[in-house]
């Protein structure tokens, strides 16, 4: 014990002798930059390369077969603009993202408040209900196509059966627009509603006991207590989840590809899939490239609340 | 009658945590019922309430099981990811533990600033970045191969094990590296010799997560990636397997209770180590 003291009253004064004798590994600044460079350069060059790309792209006549880069202006975003599918995308877009992450944040709080409660089997039912988020996308969409399947639903055969629907009566979910949005938008809670969920369990847990504590005391209602400690200490987090939730659904286009690729008749096409379909699909890599930059607002809105909320964390700690 | 409205509290409390877990669950269920029934009990009469879909009506068979392993290049799929996701990780890692370490504890102020510039990048999705990555990838000659993958993987990778990873050398007490050079290591040796060792919970963290990452991409694999034989099995299921309008779906459904269940096995025993990662890496160290 005596030594270790001893040790940590020299260590200011060793160590800065130490920096000036040795070589450049011991300098702290070079090393961290020597170290730091290699992702900087992998980050930077094939993410901010592409990137720029992207905007090249949306102002040029390229397509998938030549390498040549012809300027046309702002004609691949008027003839995007003007194309009735795009309406149709932008609007699914902002649906299945607001819908989806209005219920993703409702679910959760509900979900996380069930199990933050002390029951037996509660790690199981946590492992179980985390499942979602981390199966891979493609391969659960194909579950989820199969229960949504035309001839063997069987979340119709189960309707049936319970009586719910007619005789005769028969839903088809991919097939119908109305039913393959909700379709898609059920997809999508399923698959967000475990990351939802432990973010704010995590927050809900950092929440200190004994504010809690103390407001119970003071004899604080229940409900008091959750929209006066609770729902401000927790929104920075909610912020966090929500927003990766945004990012997340917006730019998907796996859940839409994989269960109605557009269809039926383009009615379920979002933003990113129909960058898909015209730029890769259809080689008109310029029109695919301004389809695609209609998501970029969103990014930038996500990477400000973001930075907010990191600044925020960042003054309370 | 306390204890009656205990008992309705409680019935609540279990009805609502049954559907949370049935909604999880169930498709990760019809994966499996699925894969083990025999074709007569999957394509019965559908309206004919009378024949009940969600149990085995006739005995279980493993012939869809046969079928993929033998007549679909499944296990060219699965190779196919192990081999991108080995390589993806291994550039990960030699990229992403030393900017890790260095944003936790070297480069000062510029660490917090570059630390969150670098996971915002996570934010840029595949789908603004595909269509240039079409291109450069051919200019590269890369179109159809594995190898794009390998290169263009790592760009989600790196930022969020680095930012992973920043977290959890902050977690490593600094006295520990300081008693290091003291007794003569460099920094470089006390990095190699302490803090290495003690980090082995958190690199292995930033493995699983780089390869399950690996494993549920999509985009970039639809995009590039063309033929059969050359597919991952997040692309080779759903695009691949399917025959024209022809859906084998206990195939089909066991292709995907495979490849996702253990992933997502292990990827949720991590979870909490995720999210202790994350929120060590938002605190000030």
């Amino acid at each position: 014990m005596g030594t270790t003291r001893q040790t940590v009253e020299l260590a200011p004064r060793l160590s800065g002798l130490q920096a000036r004798l040795r070589y450049w590994p011991d300098r702290a600044g070079l090393l961290g930059w020597t170290m730091l460079t290699p992702a900087l350069v992998y980050v930077s060059v094939l993410v901010g390369v592409p990137f720029v790309l992207a905007i090249v792209l949306s102002f040029s006549a390229a397509t998938a077969g030549s390498l040549s880069f012809s300027f046309v202006g702002l004609n691949n975003f008027a003839s995007v603009i003007r194309d009735p599918t795009f309406h149709t995308a932008l609007k699914n877009t902002l649906f299945f993202t607001l819908v989806s992450q209005a219920l993703v944040i409702v679910l959760a709080s509900i979900q996380a408040r069930l199990l933050t409660v002390a029951f037996p089997g509660r790690r199981a039912v946590r492992f179980l209900v985390l499942l979602p988020w981390a199966a891979p996308v493609a391969l659960s969409s194909m579950a989820w196509t199969w229960i949504y399947d035309s001839t063997f639903s069987v979340i119709n055969w189960t309707l049936s059966a319970l009586h719910l629907l007619k005789p005769g009566q028969w839903l088809y979910w991919l097939g119908t627009p109305d039913l393959a949005m909700a379709a898609i938008v059920i997809v999508h809670v399923w698959r967000m509603l475990p990351f939802a969920t432990v973010v704010l369990m995590a927050g809900m847990t950092s929440i200190p006991q004994d504010i809690q504590e103390a407001a119970v005391i003071d004899g604080a209602s229940l409900w008091r207590r959750m929209l006066q400690i609770e729902v401000p200490l927790l929104l920075p987090i909610v912020a966090v989840a929500v927003l990766f939730g945004v990012v997340f659904t917006s730019t998907d286009l796996s859940v839409v590809w994989l269960l109605t690729r557009g269809g039926p008749y383009n009615s379920t096409h979002v933003l990113a899939s129909l960058a898909f379909q015209r730029g890769i699909l259809g080689a008109n890599l310029g029109e695919g490239a301004a389809t695609a930059l209609f998501l970029f607002p969103v990014l930038v809105l996500g990477a400000v609340v973001m930075l907010r909320v990191a600044r925020r964390t960042e003054v309370g700690a | 009658m306390q204890r009656v409205i205990q008992a309705v509290k409680w019935t609540l409390f279990y009805t609502a945590v049954t559907v949370f877990v049935v909604f999880a669950v169930f498709p990760f269920y019809w994966m499996l019922v699925t894969s083990f029934k025999q074709n007569r009990d999957l394509y019965v009469g559908a309206t004919n309430t009378a024949h009940i879909p969600w149990i085995f009506n006739d005995p279980p068979t493993l012939d869809h099981v046969r079928l993929l392993f033998h007549n679909t290049p499944y296990v060219t799929w699965l190779s196919n990811t192990a081999f991108t996701g080995a390589l993806v990780v291994g550039i990960t890692l030699a990229v992403a533990v030393p900017a890790g370490y260095s944003l936790a504890r070297l480069v000062g102020d510029w660490g917090e600033r570059l630390g969150i510039g670098v996971f915002l990048t996570y934010l840029i999705p595949p789908t603004l970045l595909f269509i240039p990555f079409s291109r450069l990838v051919s200019a590269l000659g890369l179109q159809n191969s594995l190898w794009a993958l390998v290169l263009v993987y790592p760009t989600f990778t790196i930022p969020f094990t680095t930012w992973l990873l920043m977290g959890f050398f902050r977690a490593i007490p600094r006295d520990l590296e300081e008693q290091a050079m003291i007794d003569g290591y460099s920094r470089l040796g006390g990095i190699v010799k302490v803090v290495m060792p003690l980090s082995v919970p958190g690199v292995l963290t930033a493995v699983i997560f780089a390869f399950t990452l690996v494993m549920q991409e999509f985009v970039y694999a639809l995009t590039f990636v063309t033929s059969v034989d050359k597919m991952t099995v997040s692309l080779g299921v759903p695009v691949a397997l399917v025959r024209g309008d022809v859906y084998y779906w206990g195939s089909l459904m066991a292709a995907a209770l495979f490849a996702s269940v253990p992933i997502a096995i292990v990827y949720s025993l991590f979870m909490d180590r995720f999210i202790a990662g994350l929120t060590a890496g938002a605190v000030k160290g």
